[in-house]
């Protein structure tokens, strides 16, 4: 609880070693040897076996990081068959399977291998495009794109993930992401686009005014939940509404919609409110991955370094104990709720100030609220787990893109996967049961999920 | 095991009863050895087969559905059904079964009183009717005395009794000395889950506390006589709800003097919890005063009475003293975590915490792994140790303890005890509730009955167990000693069902 990073892989391996490592299913161990070698270490009693077979042992107890592996591997064996279920030309080979095998399976085979190959292809790394940039055939901007595409669908990710996350730390089921991080969205625009501010402030007001709005959409659950008991996951759900039809409304008024355009969409945010791109303007990958970071490290900061995180985790865990310690437990919840908006609300500022668009429209922030959720969970509720978690889902939304457009799988698949790597995670027996995983040493494997009910 | 035979189990917390019986119960499957039944090896793979094989058990806490009749309790597990496939069911031969079974071994239930409605020991009965209706020959009893008042534990005695008559087997699991003499026929103590020894009734109380804890404890507290100093603790007037928003506290008025220890005594659930609670600014003063050395701290938040020197062990450890998933490092600073060395602006210095908890978890001798591990792997006695250094390791005003020792092991409760008294001959004023009469009796310089939200008597530490025992029964002496016993002439006519005549008021009234 305390480090982080002890389960949830360290920080700085790459979103490529996870979907890698879950493709080549096991053959990829030493990959993962620094991410599970610490921190377990070797038994007292044992007469002492070599590092390589206690590593072994290890990897194949039940802790987190090989149940989630195994969840992903569980996760892409069961889209492939998806995918073979939806395909009529493939499944049309199965009805004469018993004559010639061969061909059901050279189909099946080709369909799913290029439809990950082009996931792959499309999140992470190109291999054509490397080959055109040596060729001088195209520039180097092609070979990242890949990476580029899918940081820029991590950032909001990370924040709404960090925003589910540290009220579920506190024992509160953030389900309202989604609103504040609408609420968030709109201020931002609306600072974006009606501020007349010099370059640089502008950005930082409008950054800003999109935290302001996730915060005062979560301090409304955050304050009823510590006064009335009023249950949470009620009034987030409920103001997720409220600020899905208070976007729609906003758009097409006067001063806001597009003086140009007869749909509904609203002016564009300035230029000086826009965060800076990274790898030049060819390229998505924007300043918000840098914020993502940064807001990471500050929320593991929070939880395991400071003393409201020491009273909200406290009040996650036990509020009557930290009720009769002094710790008000009103004036925690409160503040949860409010810095999950404020994380909740960066996320929808990144969706209009970043480079997937730069103006209002009622599906602006797409799902980015309850993809949150499922990072959240995936990434075990810690912030650096959240980080990865949010790379994950970021890859998996790059290279569906690429999949639809070149194998002709429908993008849903990607929310497919998503979902059943969840599910999978969630019901950690499952997995152990599917793999005959043993029972893990130290780390009992618990279903967290089911807390804050 | 021989028919017929109360066989007491003894042993500390955490010596492996509980684990025992949790295995002959079939819930947890053994990692070696069998267990013999008329001398066939039985193989349990869960609780219906022990029931299959006559074994039945009434667990430390009870295996209820609360918003469930009697009836309905009974028969949950083994539901008859009439009426074929529709699958009604037979809610009538459940009221017959429980009816039959009451008669049989003289177990007064009421067949369709809700569960809830029930107080602790009638709850109990139903359990152990409930065991009966299974047609069980062996019986194991985890802890049964610890939710009891003494009425209901002579109660629960004379029920053993018959049902020993009735040729039926008890396993009576308890670390309370006192019970294991009056009923057991035989005694086996446990230690780190090992038989230490088989002693008889007649052995003595030391003898069998030594037995349990492996060396010769002291069972009386050891401390000279109090130096009272100017008063602390003064309350005057308390009126308190509990959370049903009924009046459990209704006109207290108490003082407890620097270098002295109060005792409060009483059987549960007359209003001490609450009077503690609106002590320490976690429930509303509906009226009354409450002055810490002088300052009046009725209305002050919980955090500003422990910082103004309070310290404060609850009653109820897992719920309000512990954070079971935190390590027992943040739990020894779960109250001053905020405060230097722990804690500078908004950060807190993991380094002090560690270094503060290695230091108190040897003074305190808390047995475990590490400063890292959590609260909740510990035994019931380390945790309580935890707390109670946690609450000690400040300079305090005033020390509550509610409840110091409940399912504590013996040793842990000398060491505890002999804390407290530290504590008061270092000049802090002492408030200490407890259910145990003997504990109070022990610690207390003086003792403050309660009954039913009152202070009933304030009397002497060498006052008759029977007298104090007969004003927590709400029955006061003629002329109760002291301020504070004015109230409880006519407490006990004002209130219904508690005339003096009647020898078990509390149990009766207590739900």
């Amino acid at each position: 609880m305390s480090d982080p990073n002890a389960q949830s892989g360290s920080p700085d391996k790459e979103p490529a070693s996870e979907a890698q490592a879950a493709q080549t299913a096991l053959g990829n161990t030493e990959q993962a040897e620094p991410t599970t070698g610490p921190g377990r270490s070797a038994p007292e009693s044992k007469p002492t076996p070599t590092l390589g077979r206690l590593f072994l042992d290890n990897l194949w107890a039940a802790n987190t990081f090989t149940v989630t592996l195994l969840s992903l591997v569980l996760a892409i064996v069961v889209g492939a068959v998806l995918m073979i279920i939806s395909d009529p030309e493939v499944l049309s080979t199965f009805s004469y399977i018993t004559a010639r095998p061969s061909d059901a399976f050279s189909a099946s085979w080709t369909l799913v291998s290029e439809a990950y190959a082009n996931l792959f292809k499309g999140s992470i790394f190109d291999p054509e495009a490397f080959s055109g940039w040596v060729n001088g055939d195209n520039g180097w901007q092609a070979v990242l794109a890949p990476i580029s595409e899918t940081l820029t669908y991590t950032a909001p990710l990370v924040f709404t993930g960090l925003a589910v996350a540290l009220a579920f730390r506190g024992g509160l089921f953030n389900i309202g992401a989604q609103g504040q991080a609408t609420i968030g969205v709109i201020l931002a625009a609306l600072a974006g686009f009606l501020l007349p501010l010099p370059p640089g402030l502008h950005l930082l007001v409008a950054v800003l005014a999109g935290a302001l709005g996730g915060a005062v959409w979560g301090f409304i659950p955050g304050i009823l939940k510590a006064r009335t008991g009023a249950h949470e996951v009620i009034n987030t759900i409920m103001l997720n509404y409220i600020a899905t039809y208070f976007l729609t409304w906003l758009i097409v008024q006067n001063g806001v919609q597009d003086p140009t355009r007869t749909d509904a969409i609203s002016k564009a945010v300035d230029t000086s409110a826009q965060l800076p791109r990274l790898l030049g303007d060819n390229l998505r990958v924007h300043a918000g991955i840098l914020l993502a970071v940064l807001a990471t490290w500050a929320v593991a900061w929070l939880l395991n370094r400071s003393t409201l995180g020491f009273e909200l985790r406290a009040v996650g865990a036990n509020p009557d104990a930290a009720r009769t310690a002094g710790i008000s437990v009103t004036r925690t919840y409160t503040l949860i709720m409010v810095f999950s908006g404020i994380l909740a609300g960066l996320g929808g500022s990144n969706m209009v100030l970043g480079s997937t668009a730069s103006a209002l429209t009622p599906l602006v922030v797409a799902q980015i609220g309850f993809d949150g959720i499922l990072v959240a969970l995936l990434g075990r509720v810690k912030p650096w787990g959240v980080l990865l978690a949010a790379l994950l889902f970021g890859a998996l939304q790059a290279g569906g893109n690429r999949m639809q457009s070149y194998s002709g799988i429908s993008l849903e698949l990607v929310t497919v996967l998503q979902a059943l790597i969840v599910i999978f995670i969630a019901a950690p027996a499952l997995v152990k049961a599917i793999f005959q995983l043993r029972a893990a040493r130290a780390a009992r494997l618990q279903t967290s999920l089911a807390k804050g009910w | 095991m021989e028919p017929g035979e109360i066989h007491a189990l003894l042993g500390e917390n955490g010596a492996g009863k509980s684990t025992l019986m949790n295995v002959l119960y079939g819930l947890y499957q053994p990692d070696e050895g069998e267990i013999l039944v008329d001398g066939k090896p039985l193989k349990l793979r869960g609780p219906s087969d022990a029931i299959a094989a006559g074994i039945g058990m009434v667990h430390q806490h009870f295996m209820l559905v609360p918003v469930f009749t009697v009836a309905e309790n009974i028969m949950l597990g083994a539901e008859q059904v009439r009426g074929g496939i529709a699958g009604f069911l037979d809610r009538r031969r459940a009221r017959r079964e429980v009816a039959e079974v009451s008669e049989r071994y003289n177990l007064r239930v009421d067949p369709d009183a809700v569960i809830e409605d029930l107080p602790v020991g009638i709850q109990q009965r139903v359990e152990i009717v409930k065991a009966l209706t299974r047609d069980v020959d062996l019986l194991i009893l985890d802890e049964p005395t610890a939710v009891l008042t003494p009425q209901e534990t002579e109660e629960l005695l004379t029920v053993m009794r018959s049902l020993k008559a009735a040729g039926k087997s008890i396993v009576f699991i308890t670390h309370k000395l006192g019970e294991v003499k009056a009923i057991a026929d035989r005694i086996t103590v446990i230690r780190r889950g090992k038989t230490v020894g088989t002693a008889s009734p007649e052995a003595s109380r030391d003898e069998l506390a030594a037995l349990m804890v492996g060396r010769s404890v002291r069972l009386t507290v050891e401390k000279s006589p109090a130096t009272p100093r100017e008063p602390m603790l003064e309350v005057a007037g308390l009126v308190v709800d509990d959370d049903r928003q009924v009046r459990a506290v209704d006109g207290v008025d108490l003082t407890v003097r620097a270098g002295e220890v109060l005792g409060v005594a009483g059987v549960q659930g007359n209003g001490q919890t609450e009077l503690i609670e609106a002590i320490m600014g976690l429930r509303p003063v509906l009226a009354g005063t409450v002055s810490l050395a002088g300052d009046r701290i009725d209305g002050w938040t919980t955090k500003k009475v422990l910082r103004a020197g309070v310290g404060y062990v609850p009653e109820d450890r897992s719920v309000d003293g512990l954070v079971k998933e935190f390590s027992v490092a943040e739990n020894l600073v779960l109250d001053i975590y905020d405060r230097p060395p722990f804690g500078a602006g908004l950060a807190i210095k993991p380094d002090a915490i560690a270094a503060s908890a290695k230091e108190r978890i040897e003074q305190f001798d808390v047995r475990t792994s590490s400063a890292d591990a959590p609260v909740g792997t510990l035994s019931g006695g380390n945790q309580q140790k935890v707390i109670v250094a946690r609450e000690l390791s400040r300079p305090l005003k005033l020390f509550i303890a509610a409840q110091p020792t409940r399912g504590v092991d013996v040793g842990s409760i000398e060491f505890i005890h002999s804390r407290i008294i530290r504590e008061r001959d270092i000049g802090t004023a002492v408030m200490v509730v407890s259910s145990e009469l003997d504990e109070v009796i022990g610690l207390a310089d003086r003792i403050a009955v309660m009954y039913r939200g009152r202070i009933i008597g304030i009397v002497g530490p060498d006052t008759p167990r029977e007298e104090i025992g007969l004003l927590m029964a709400g029955i006061s002496p003629d002329a109760a000693p002291e301020r504070g016993a004015v109230a409880a002439p006519t407490d006990g006519t004002a209130t219904d069902g508690g005339p003096a005549s009647d020898a078990r008021p509390a149990s009766e009234d207590e739900a």
